[in-house]
């Protein structure tokens, strides 16, 4: 799960699993806070390209990492959002905080 | 411990099935792919399934964090009822876990217990618009107690929303 996670410039791009659901948001939480403390880096870029589900579990991913980075102008993007995760993002009302990136 | 019950008479098809398993999180995505599996006998569409796969991982989630507050001990148990009457799903999701105090502030949106573990309140107001119908049934020290209903083969409102 390591090379899910790489950093360019001043981007943390993360590559999300094929399921996000609660049972692996613990990990790519944790790991994400690890890399935005370590590696000082401002935004966070959510590939979504392999996730085929997503519950709630990754609106409160997305959430944190923006609660941590948004205080020093950071800003979080989404790339490769299918349908049904764009329906899950509305749903929620991120698309005020995330960037939906075509 | 999974049963299927197939009652199927000539008139309506009538399916049931129960399962029960450990809270733990690594169930989530089976009690999920459980209840897909099982409705495919009515053909739903990918939108559909997406759907009851959300509401259900929704749930199950509630179930072992909030209501087993994580814990993950052997007697800790979620308990699943599908249902299928003609192209209506049923499904229950049952747990002997902590109960919820006051219902209505918990099916908010954004309300949550637990923000430090990133949960983003969003639970319930997914079931609610992923699903037909959605009742919760609790009492603190009791359990809780998770009903939806699905109709399949109508097209949900949400996706003309685009």
């Amino acid at each position: 799960m390591e090379n899910e996670f790489k950093i360019i410039d001043n981007y943390l791009m993360i590559r999300m699993p094929d399921e996000i659901d609660h049972h692996r948001s613990v990990y790519i939480s944790k790991m994400a806070d690890k890399y935005i403390v370590n590696e000082q880096v401002g935004n966070v870029v959510f590939d979504f390209e392999k996730t085929i589900f997503m519950d709630s579990s990754g609106i409160g991913i997305i959430v944190g990492r923006y609660k941590k980075i948004s205080c020093f102008g950071g800003k979080v993007f989404a790339i490769n959002v299918d349908k049904q995760i764009r329906r899950i993002l509305l749903l929620s009302g991120l698309n005020d905080i995330v960037e939906i990136m075509e | 411990m999974i049963e299927i019950v197939n009652v199927n008479n000539d008139t309506q098809i009538r399916n049931e099935m129960r399962m029960e398993f450990r809270a733990i999180s690594e169930n989530e995505a089976f009690a999920r792919t459980a209840v897909a599996a099982f409705v495919t006998q009515l053909n739903p569409t990918l939108e559909e399934v997406s759907d009851i796969k959300t509401a259900v991982s929704e749930a199950v989630t509630n179930s072992i964090i909030h209501g087993y507050d994580g814990k993950n001990c052997e007697e800790n148990r979620v308990w699943l009822k599908c249902f299928i009457k003609n192209d209506v799903l049923d499904v229950e999701i049952r747990d002997t876990g902590v109960g919820i105090e006051d219902i209505e502030r918990a099916m908010q949106p954004l309300f949550t217990t637990k923000p430090e573990l990133d949960r983003s309140g969003m639970g319930f107001a997914f079931m609610e618009a992923f699903m037909d119908d959605l009742e919760v049934i609790s009492e603190p020290g009791q359990g809780t107690c998770v009903h939806m209903v699905k109709k399949l083969g109508v097209t949900s409102w949400i996706l003309n929303e685009d």
